[in-house]
């Protein structure tokens, strides 16, 4: 089988679109993830019993499950007691959620970085608990961990082909409908490849950035 | 243990006597097993509801840190805020107070402890003595009637440990703030204190003027302690 540079051209701008999708994806799911992340590492260290572990268990059981089985849960399921997600939705839900439980750890992590003395002057100032989380705390923890954070957004992209199963248009969908109906396979599949690798080796410039950036804090 | 208002106590003793423990308790960054505190004529730990009394909430701890602040040991700068932001962040955020008038109130405490010229500088490039009199100003922008200093200059090197004594020394002199100071400096405790508390074991052992704790003490212990700080180099 030799290499078909006029169908790549043609299945070019159906890719494209695909790789818009995957990148919007990636950068919704990212973002839900970030969101999570901080509210099961908050919600952990919570004095209430109840919440702290009812929220664990939630972080472990969803960390226990496959990403494929919960994307199946949230759009195939779901309807089945009235909740129907558009596709793209329930995979950036799903996305987030699953990475939520990563990037909680890493918040944990974070926070635990901060030393007990800033908490203690936080108190001494008589900052209340919300301001002590909003202006001590959390800006010093959250830097730190940046380089981290992105790495798991790095392979949360390298992960939504699964967004397939459940018919969302992203590049690895695109690349399978133009495969199917032209039973050529080895362009659209490279070209997937070469879209996923070019992105990643970007993104790992900036994560390196990022480190450079982030990594440290002075004290 | 009584203190009154604007007095100024040393409290020395052996590390792990519980000299800073009280000053923790009195910070509320410890819980207490027991017994009652009261400062400027109320209670710290509880609070009087229909002539009970009863263990204070969250509310009641706020409104009675405001008349207490600390200097730390470590400084405990917010590594991430310039040296007048450390100074205006809590009078903006817990009194209302606007920017302006927080930032100007922040400028007089920072000429005090005689960094004026620092205000846009960040803790990372400040030196040790530097950081603590940024602390200083910091607790006095609350306004505190009882201030805590817990071996402030522990941490420094020597040579910069006079610069933060004589900051406390301005202090003492132009306001009338009680003082609660834990302290490994015999020679500024002494001139400092209005009396000098020694703690061992958890226990205040024996209290005094300062010449009586230094230059006569009672105790056998209280010699044998300051005949070791003596000895370890510290002047009295």
């Amino acid at each position: 089988m030799d290499w078909d540079w006029n169908f790549v051209q043609e299945i070019m701008p159906t890719l494209i679109q695909g790789v818009k999708i995957t990148i919007l994806a990636t950068v919704l799911g990212s973002i839900l993830a970030a969101i999570v992340g901080l509210a099961i590492a908050l919600a952990r260290r919570s004095p209430h019993r109840l919440v702290s572990r009812s929220v664990g268990w939630f972080a472990e059981f969803i960390r226990g499950t496959p990403l494929l089985v919960q994307l199946y849960f949230i759009f195939y399921v779901l309807p089945d007691i009235g909740i129907l997600l558009p596709p793209l939705v329930a995979g950036v839900i799903g996305l987030g959620l699953h990475y939520g439980t990563y990037t909680a750890e890493v918040y944990r992590a974070g926070i635990d970085n901060v030393p007990r003395g800033q908490w203690e002057a936080a108190k001494a100032c008589n900052l209340g608990g919300r301001h002590t989380w909003t202006h001590i705390i959390l800006p010093q923890a959250i830097p730190p961990m940046i380089p981290a954070l992105a790495n798991y957004f790095i392979a949360m992209f390298k992960e939504t082909p699964l967004l397939s199963a459940i018919t969302v248009l992203e590049l690895m969908n695109q690349a399978k409908i133009v495969a199917n109906s032209s039973y050529r396979y080895m362009e659209p599949m490279t070209l997937v490849g070469a879209f996923f690798l070019i992105i990643s080796l970007c993104s790992v410039v900036l994560l390196r950035w990022l480190e450079h950036r982030y990594g440290k804090i002075e004290r | 243990m009584q203190v009154m208002p604007g007095e100024k106590l040393a409290l020395i003793g052996p590390s792990g006597s519980g000299k800073t423990t009280i000053l923790r308790i009195l910070m509320t960054l410890e819980k207490i097993d027991g017994g009652h505190i009261q400062v400027d004529g109320e209670q710290l730990y509880h609070m009087e509801r229909n002539g009970q009394l009863m263990p204070a909430d969250e509310r009641h701890l706020a409104k009675m840190r405001q008349k207490i602040g600390m200097v730390f040991q470590l400084f405990n700068l917010f590594p991430h805020k310039c040296v007048i932001d450390n100074v205006t962040l809590a009078p903006m955020l817990t009194k209302g107070v606007t920017r302006v008038a927080a930032e100007k109130r922040a400028m007089e405490l920072l000429d005090m402890v005689g960094l004026a010229d620092k205000a846009k500088a960040m803790p990372a490039q400040l030196s040790g003595g530097q950081k603590q009199r940024v602390a200083i100003a910091r607790a006095l922008a609350l306004s505190p009637k009882i201030m805590l200093f817990d071996e402030i200059t522990s941490a420094l090197d020597p040579e910069l440990v006079e610069e933060v004594l004589n900051v406390m020394r301005k202090l003492a002199a132009e306001t009338d703030m009680t003082m609660l100071l834990v302290t490994h400096e015999m020679g500024f405790a002494h001139d400092f204190a209005d009396r000098v508390l020694f703690f061992d074991r958890g226990r205040i052992f024996e209290e005094g003027k300062p010449d009586e704790i230094f230059r006569h003490p009672k105790q056998e212990r209280t010699q044998s302690f300051l005949k070791k700080i003596i000895a370890a180099g510290h002047r009295v």
